[in-house]
């Protein structure tokens, strides 16, 4: 208990999605309608707003379940209060990343979007089989999602915290 | 009618019928696309663990729009809730639209502002702009011997707020709507608004099928001829790795999955080649030979 950090829902609520933490009245319809907690009961919603409430930030940005949320916005369309749950799991994984905790398959998915500017490269071949499907060519990147990355510290953080 | 077509990366990547199937659709609609060189990925998987890039990379695909004075077409749901809620905020944010379009320019990416565009969703132009009337003159062929199951997915309904015109998420009409207008029915059953699971299954395979399974589960037990849907997502969920779910699971479901536009197309009397009916990856011959009937 020690271990707490009072000022941990401070920062949610500065983060964008953040904002509306602490409106929660803990009423669990994000947690009934969540179709990953009915699946798998290391994510729950209501106890991840509780825990952020209550400081508990080693655990909760360290944790694996962070990463779970389908963002489906089924807790986010049926919460009385507007706390918009689905956007306030973003500001916690946004947090997460700043502080180092990124899950691998985020950061294989930035790699790849840096280079070809997609989640998936469109080479040649595929170009000739479009092609013959009478569907137009797509062009290479021309390096704006390189860029933006770079631009914005993105590229910086992940590779920083690499290794 | 003309848009900017954004494909997006997953349609490009692994849904090539679905972009065969929309163009083919389109043009009977007289539905002009542009395709923009200067697209690229909408910013959705970046959102989650760095905002401030999401948004950077969803205006600047706005901006390319923009600046020829094209209003967006999208064929994914997850482009289509991205770039909608970029578009808004940039809307309602003049100064950082403005604070954008100059970093850009810092990095040699030219932008100029011109009128706000919108964002929408190929169904939702079916929908709303040609609307099911005008649909209805066009059918050549009615599907009514088809019980088709409308999977709505969830960005292409929520979040509502981020919206024109939301539908109501708990209980939404478009699709089946939209379905019914091939003569086909649009059966009701438990599992419809259940998300696919797609957004995890880079994460947890296990807990994405796991999710995804309920509903192949449900349509395999009540005879239903074909899933319909509009999000590639959804599709690699139930279309890509439904043979991988029947073995995991040890079931068979075996229900072919149709893009909304490989439907309609069938109705309006398009070829299958043209629909790209022959690349979905659960067999939809026994479904085509059953509309022949």
């Amino acid at each position: 208990m020690n271990e707490l950090s009072p000022k941990f829902k401070y920062e949610i609520t500065r983060e964008p999605g953040g904002e509306n933490i602490k409106l929660c009245f803990a009423c669990g319809i994000c947690t009934a309608s969540c179709p990953i907690r009915e699946i798998d009961s290391q994510y729950n919603p209501r106890r991840i707003i509780r825990m952020v409430l209550l400081g508990m930030k080693e655990r909760v940005l360290k944790s694996n379940f962070i990463w779970l949320c389908s963002n489906c916005y089924a807790c986010t369309e049926r919460c009385p209060q507007g706390v918009r749950f689905t956007e306030v799991m973003n500001a916690i994984k946004n947090l997460a990343v700043k502080e180092g905790c990124i899950h691998p398959a985020y950061s294989q998915q930035i790699h790849i979007l840096a280079q070809v500017g997609r989640l998936y490269e469109i080479d040649e071949f595929d170009n000739n089989k479009r092609a013959a499907f009478g569907l137009p060519k797509v062009e290479k990147t021309k390096g704006f999602t390189k860029k933006i990355i770079e631009m914005t510290g993105l590229a910086q953080l992940i590779l920083s915290k690499k290794g | 009618m003309k848009y900017a077509l954004y494909t997006g990366c997953t349609v490009l990547g692994r849904s090539r019928n679905y972009e065969m199937a929309a163009r083919a659709v389109a043009k009977i609609f007289n539905i002009e696309f542009i395709d923009l060189a200067d697209f690229e990925c909408c910013g959705f998987p970046i959102k989650s663990i760095h905002y401030r890039t999401f948004l950077v990379m969803g205006a600047r695909n706005v901006l390319a729009a923009e600046k020829r004075g094209l209003d967006i077409c999208t064929l994914c749901s997850a482009c289509t809730s991205s770039l909608t809620e970029v578009n808004k905020h940039l809307i309602e944010h003049f100064d950082e639209k403005t604070r954008i379009v100059a970093t850009l320019r810092k990095q040699g990416i030219e932008y100029r502002m011109s009128r706000n565009i919108s964002i929408k969703h190929f169904t939702k132009i079916l929908y709303e702009d040609i609307g099911t009337n005008e649909i209805e003159k066009l059918i050549e062929r009615r599907l009514s011997n088809l019980n088709v199951a409308s999977h709505y997915g969830c960005h292409y309904l929520k979040p509502t707020d981020i919206y024109n015109n939301p539908e109501d998420p708990e209980d939404p009409q478009s699709l089946d709507e939209l379905i019914r207008i091939t003569g086909a029915n649009s059966i009701r059953y438990n599992e419809k608004m259940r998300c696919c699971g797609a957004g995890v299954l880079a994460i947890n395979e296990d807990l994405a099928y796991a999710i995804a399974r309920l509903k192949l589960k449900e349509l395999s037990e009540n005879s239903t001829d074909a899933m319909v849907l509009m999000c590639p997502f959804c599709s690699v969920m139930y279309d890509d790795n439904q043979k991988k779910m029947e073995q995991r699971f040890q079931e068979t479901y075996n229900i072919p999955v149709l893009y909304y536009p490989q439907l309609l197309g069938l109705a309006l009397g398009i070829d299958e080649k043209s629909l790209g009916l022959r690349m979905n990856r659960v067999s939809t011959k026994a479904l085509i030979e059953k509309i022949k009937r």
